[in-house]
């Protein structure tokens, strides 16, 4: 995938190659933050269950709940018309937390430095978290192009949800006693 | 810009229940980095002038978390374990994987120094600033799995009611016990992420002996500031891209060595060390990789090489076990050293230690040593309560319940290898010390010198300050990053010896990019590295209240590995008595210490120790040397 991107991307994902190391939030908050942050980061490795790891992040639903429940006028959240990512104007956010209300995943969080909403920009095109994982051939994220007959919004979720889902698969029966 | 410490240590006094912050001066932190030399510093200025009165399973016991300045930046993140070992009764860092080190850090302390003892179990909550002392009650005697998940529970809830909401809460970094250290055993480890232990030196124990179920922490902020940034993120990559070069290490972790170590190299623990060779096929990682791995790889905080593999049982009778590979440690002394070649066998014994709380190591190596005696007829089904056969998964797994939970013979036998030995002699009137394969209470890792094919040198353990300790091992020369100068070194900075790179110079570049310090790894072995281990074994050789180690007999390999070995292509192979004499003194004047290993006077002299250097003249007047 070039840098610069000229159509919507979107970071795939598959939780059971996620090893839990967390290399995504280290190289998301170098590139964001200039320091290693780990609740700054736009990718949040969840470890709800130990082994079963889960990179929480912005999945551009097509009709941007975020930005719509967005009360500032004008809105602090935008949609990059190129890649389709949510961009924070920091300078307008009024740190309401509504935009963390109205995603189906609660995925966007206030910054724990300036309280200001912080959500996945994708790195302009080119994130960061997609290229060490298929660095260190993880393969949890990857990047693919957008397409009309997937529902992103199905994976704005949260992963207390998902995490019983794996356990049953991963460990069966057994998941009950781990939930 | 900073020095990658934080600045800050919490201490927490569970008698009183007081909760204060100690600082300590920059210098005093680049004498004593870390981890494990700040350990010694700390327990040395606490505890040295009554050292030989402490149990260490007595409220006056210090239990030390501790991270080192590079923990976080450099990759893959662990924490230093310390206090006085209940083992050896001498100071062990033993260090452990996972995110409680960055989320302490994050939280903005460098360590957790905990004092005393609780009236009722507690577990120590932190986040940022904030600090309690929380009831437990609920949670002791819960096990592994059940403890992260009823913590887990209980700490989002709490992180969820904030108002106004400013995200979802993720889990808290745990460093925990299972009923094991709840009961004092001295073979229990600190455990984070259900398989991570920090196990050598029976720290435990010592949590469970202060009532301390958890330290459970959640920090919002940055890692500490280090010295130059842009270097860091430089060297970042720069490890990163080596580890991610090293496939076999990341592919299959140490768990390719469960086969190879025994088939290849002769020294691997079967049966509990009487033979050190096999070639059980079955018992290959191929085998592993097909049966039981269910993620191919999994790690902690910023690791590249993410060598542990996810494994659970999914059928039959030991159906519902997961942990992590095994590991090699874990493939041998809860596989082969019980007389077991079955991958999910292996998984169930592993889980069941991990759900107890055991150092896997040391467990292992008390099971096989029981095995032995069962074999040999010393302990009977009368004193069991069952048959103990070697290869009988179930009864290992039944056994290691009782000892957990102190039931029966398990009583004894959680004192670990060689304090067990010393009761059942007197029980029995037979000697079984011969049969304990430990140095200075520690269970020797996996990993034989009777073949010469393995990297332990012969006096790795003999002269090892931290005992049966198979990572810091004696006799290595640190300049390739080997041996007790170098491990020490990673134990204090903290970093994963499983992530380092070469040439190793670079670790120190690092490290001088975090600390902004000139410090030079030849500053540390000649003066650090060995100022850590003179106290080490100043408190090894001063000891109690319990044991007392001779350094004429102790510094000693077990009695077994002067036994030829009987099998494999080395077969009638064993230590040699004159060699390990002869490596003995050579380690030991390396290090400026006398022929017995007591530091000199002019050593310690040297080193600013003065006081080590008089509570050594007792040890000197007891073995008349002057």
């Amino acid at each position: 995938m070039p840098s610069s991107q000229t159509e919507p991307i979107w970071i795939a994902r598959d939780f059971y190659n996620c090893s839990g190391c967390r290399m995504c939030e280290v190289v998301c908050t170098l590139h964001h933050e200039g320091r290693i942050w780990p609740e700054a980061s736009r990718i949040r490795v969840f470890m709800l269950i130990p082994t079963l790891e889960i990179p929480h992040l912005c999945a551009q639903c097509h009709d941007y709940p975020c930005v719509e429940a967005c009360p500032t006028e004008p809105k602090a959240l935008s949609v990059d018309d190129i890649t389709g990512a949510v961009i924070v104007d920091r300078e307008l956010c009024i740190s309401c937390g509504q935009c963390i209300e109205a995603c189906p995943g609660d995925v966007p969080f206030l910054h724990p430095g300036d309280n200001k909403a912080t959500i996945c920009d994708l790195c302009g095109g080119d994130p960061e978290c997609v290229k060490i994982c298929q660095k260190g051939k993880w393969n949890a994220l990857w990047l693919a192009k957008r397409s009309p007959s997937i529902n992103y919004k199905l994976y704005a979720e949260n992963p207390s949800k998902i995490v019983k889902d794996m356990a049953f698969r991963l460990y069966r029966e057994k998941a009950e006693e781990l939930i | 810009m900073g020095n990658g410490y934080a600045g800050k240590f919490l201490e927490v006094d569970l008698t009183n229940e007081k909760i204060l912050e100690t600082r300590f001066d920059e210098e005093v932190l680049r004498q004593y980095i870390g981890g494990r030399a700040l350990a010694c510093k700390i327990l040395w200025d606490r505890l040295g002038a009554k050292w030989e009165t402490v149990d260490p399973l007595g409220p006056e016991n210090i239990f030390l978390a501790l991270t080192g300045p590079m923990t976080g930046f450099y990759p893959g993140a662990r924490i230093c374990i310390s206090g006085k070992s209940p083992q050896s009764n001498g100071i062990v860092g033993s260090t452990v994987g996972g995110e409680f080190a960055v989320e302490l850090k994050c939280a903005g302390y460098d360590g957790v120094i905990v004092t005393g003892k609780a009236k009722h179990p507690v577990y120590i909550f932190i986040k940022d600033e904030e600090v309690e002392i929380r009831d437990a009650r609920h949670l002791w005697g819960k096990d592994g799995k059940q403890t992260v998940r009823l913590i887990n529970k209980e700490v989002i809830a709490e992180l969820e009611s904030e108002r106004p909401r400013k995200r979802l809460w993720r889990e808290p970094g745990i460093i925990y016990i299972g009923p094991a250290g709840e009961n004092m055993s001295r073979i229990a480890a600190v455990v984070q992420k259900w398989t991570h232990g920090a196990g050598y030196g029976g720290y435990g124990g010592v949590m469970g002996s202060k009532n301390l179920k958890a330290i459970v922490v959640k920090g919002t902020g940055p890692l500490p500031d280090p010295s130059d940034y842009e270097k860091v993120k430089e060297l970042i990559d720069k490890v990163v891209e080596y580890r991610l070069m090293q496939d076999g290490m990341r592919r299959w972790g140490t768990g390719s060595a469960g086969y190879s170590v025994g088939a290849d190299l002769s020294s691997e623990p079967i049966r509990n060390w009487q033979e050190e060779w096999h070639d059980r096929k079955e018992y290959g990682v191929d085998e592993f990789e097909r049966k039981v791995w269910l993620k191919r790889y999994w790690g902690d905080y910023g690791c590249p090489t993410t060598c542990l593999k996810v494994a659970s049982v999914l059928r039959g009778p030991l159906k519902g076990a997961i942990t992590d590979n095994p590991d090699y440690e874990l493939q041998a002394y809860l596989g082969t050293n019980l007389g077991i070649f079955e991958p999910e066998d292996n998984v169930y014994l592993a889980s069941i230690s991990d759900d107890l709380g055991f150092c896997g190591i040391q467990l292992g190596n008390v099971l096989g040593f029981a095995a032995e005696l069962y074999q040999r007829g010393i302990l009977t089904k009368e004193d069991l309560g069952f048959e103990l056969k070697w290869g009988d998964t179930k009864a290992f797994g039944r056994l290691a319940e009782m000892i957990a939970r102190r039931e029966g013979i398990g009583d004894i036998l959680a004192e670990g290898t060689y304090r067990a030995a010393l009761k059942i002699e007197k029980m029995k009137g037979v000697d079984v010390l011969k049969y304990a394969v430990h140095v200075k209470g520690i269970a020797v890792g996996a990993h034989g010198i009777r073949s010469g094919l393995d990297y332990p040198p012969l006096i790795a353990y003999a002269c090892n300050v931290q005992g049966g300790d198979h990572t810091s091992v004696s006799g290595l020369s640190p300049e390739e990053g080997g041996g007790e100068l170098s491990w020490g070194f990673m134990d204090s900075a903290v970093i994963c010896g499983f992530n380092t790179i070469r040439p190793y110079e670079i670790i120190w570049e690092f490290f001088r990019a975090v600390t902004g310090w000139n410090t030079t790894m030849e500053d540390w072995n000649t003066t650090m590295g060995p100022r850590m281990l003179a106290i080490q074994r100043a408190v090894l050789l001063i000891g109690g209240p319990d044991v007392r180690w001779d350094p004429r007999v102790d510094d000693d390999n077990p009695p077994r590995f002067y036994e030829p070995l009987p099998s494999g292509p080395k077969a009638g192979q064993a230590a040699d008595r004159e060699e390990v004499q002869r490596k003995k003194k050579e380690w030991f004047n390396s290090l400026g210490w006398d022929e017995l290993g007591i530091p000199t006077s002019e050593t310690l002299k040297k080193l600013g120790l003065e006081d080590v250097d008089r509570a050594l003249d007792p040890i000197r007047e007891r073995y008349g040397v002057s």
